[in-house]
């Protein structure tokens, strides 16, 4: 009798140590698809919950306000900054060619098409996807989620639509703001730095700009909204492991938000220059 | 209500009837929060049948369980309030989701939050109460609406004996007021035997032992049963008496 278990353990082991390569290389492809699968569950939910009633409108505006106003300061600043530091890169290249004249396109173009977006986006992603995380993973947590499903009120609803919502409206607008606060960034750079008139760049800028740009520079925003409130609530709603994995899950929302956001904005742009060059 | 088969629960199944109180009596991780919760629709399990009110909740869509769990009263182990908003709020969470008259609103939290000794608390923050405070706001918010199940989970968990003993007696006096069934979850045996030998007597305003163990005077016959969760499944399903009396040496570790 001794005997046998020491057997039936050793051979256990062995089995246990063969499948187990094969098995964790399973089950993490299984959890991967099935964390696609969540997420792509939670963002049609929310999207549809969009669409239905009832509303939550207190909450949505609440969050309008976070996402929106909240975000203002840092848009603001940054993007002043980003348009000066686009005319002195080009400013310092055109000078060679003697075209300085020149930076007033680059800068509206490249701001409205690409730069604005992407910095609103990753921007927003740092300051709200995180804080959608954080925020959705402590309740978690703390078994508010729960709580409010057992009164009967569906988190979907009251939680991820009015983040979407208001994610989705706010990030056009703030990538409207960023790319006007670029533009005056870039418009002092070129008056200190290029001793350009002001006059002169506001003219080539809009100039520079038609309906195609304006088209693929609030697309973007849309969708890039869409991502951050989506991934900050899916990785809210699947903490694990109490406040150690809040941290985690605010730490994967900022990096996952990001990349999805970079690698969108890639596709975007290839699908917004190949309708454009379509339609318009 | 009636339970079967469970992941971590195992071939557990018991009925509660209409103004009992079941106690669920087990140490950490034996599974008494995953009973509840499955008694609430919050989890599902991957087998059995679980019949709340007449309803198969284990067979219910999330839509259809959201307007179930109105007839359901949950308490959470650690209150689980809403932290960003006040007490009064918390209390009204549900009377504003079914849209309720702002008036009644307020008459009827003045009311519960009265019931729980917390009327003075109404605009302060969850973050500003002690323990025991929470857990008797997490009572009065899941009283509020008067659900015919009340469902707690560790009620006592984490408090001081003073602090417990309050706790203990606001259910007994929800049991005997409201006339509530109860499923409470706990790893203190002495809560359960509060439940079964004492009783609130309306006339007196005031918590009376029973004359005789486990029968309350008059109206008050509601009973007391005890489920001993060990090693995901049921150890011992029995009457306070029973369990005081036993000779079992792993219930007797509870008696200490």
């Amino acid at each position: 009798m001794a005997d046998t278990p020491l057997q039936v353990t050793g051979r256990q082991a062995k089995q246990e140590e063969a499948a187990s390569v094969a098995e964790v290389l399973g089950d993490a492809a299984k959890r991967a698809v099935a964390a696609v699968q969540d997420y792509a569950f939670l963002s049609g939910q929310a999207l549809a919950n969009i669409f239905t009633s009832p509303h939550y409108v207190q909450d949505t505006l609440e969050q309008m306000d976070f996402i929106g106003a909240g975000s203002l300061p840092i848009i603001l600043l940054s993007g002043f900054f980003i348009g000066a530091v686009m005319v002195l890169q080009t400013g310092s290249q055109f000078i060679r060619f003697g075209q300085t004249s020149l930076t007033g396109d680059v800068v509206a173009i490249a701001l409205v098409r690409e730069l604005g977006p992407a910095f609103t986006g990753l921007l927003v992603t740092g300051r709200c996807a995180t804080g959608i995380a954080s925020e959705l993973g402590s309740m978690l947590v703390t078994e508010q989620v729960d709580a409010m499903r057992a009164m009967g009120t569906d988190p979907g609803r009251k939680l991820v639509a009015p983040r979407l919502l208001a994610a989705l409206l706010m990030l056009p607008l703030l990538t409207a703001i960023m790319d006007f606060i670029g533009l005056l960034g870039g418009c002092a750079a070129s008056v200190f730095s290029l001793r350009l008139s002001a006059v002169e760049f506001w003219r080539r800028a809009i100039d520079a700009l038609d309906f195609a740009d304006l088209m693929q520079g609030f697309t973007k925003p849309v969708v890039f909204g869409f991502i951050i409130a989506t991934i900050g609530c899916y990785k809210g709603l699947t903490v694990r492991g109490g406040t150690q994995g809040v941290g985690r899950a605010t730490t994967s929302a900022a990096v996952v938000g990001s990349v999805l956001i970079i690698v969108a904005d890639a596709f975007l742009t290839k699908l917004s220059l190949y309708l454009s060059n379509k339609i318009f | 209500m009636g339970f079967d088969e469970g992941p971590v629960l195992r071939g557990v199944t018991f009925q509660v009837q209409q103004r009992e109180t079941l106690i669920l009596l087990g140490e950490t991780g034996t599974g008494k929060t995953l009973t509840l919760k499955m008694a609430a629709g919050l989890l599902t399990p991957n087998g059995g049948s679980v019949i709340v009110l007449g309803n198969e909740v284990s067979e219910m869509k999330e839509r259809e369980l959201l307007a179930f769990r109105h007839k359901i009263g949950f308490v959470f182990q650690e209150g689980a309030l809403f932290d960003s908003m006040s007490v009064a709020d918390n209390v009204a969470y549900r009377l504003r989701e079914n849209h309720v008259p702002q008036e009644e609103i307020d008459q009827r939290v003045r009311e519960v939050l009265q019931f729980v000794e917390l009327e003075h608390t109404l605009e302060q923050f969850p973050s500003e109460l002690s323990g025991g405070m929470r857990r008797r706001v997490s009572i009065a918010r899941a009283l509020i609406n008067h659900p015919p199940i009340v469902l707690y989970d560790s009620p006592t968990a984490g408090l001081d004996p003073i602090t417990s003993q309050t706790i203990i007696t606001l259910i007994l006096r929800l049991r005997d007021v409201y006339g509530v069934t109860a499923l409470l979850a706990t790893h203190r045996l002495q809560d359960g035997f509060a439940l079964a030998n004492f009783h609130f007597d309306p006339q007196a305003k005031r918590v009376v032992p029973n004359a005789h163990n486990g029968i309350a005077a008059g109206a008050n016959s509601a009973r007391t049963r005890f489920l001993v969760y060990r090693d995901g499944g049921i150890y011992f399903e029995g009457e306070p008496g029973e369990i005081a009396n036993s000779e079992d040496p792993y219930l007797k570790r509870f008696l200490v």
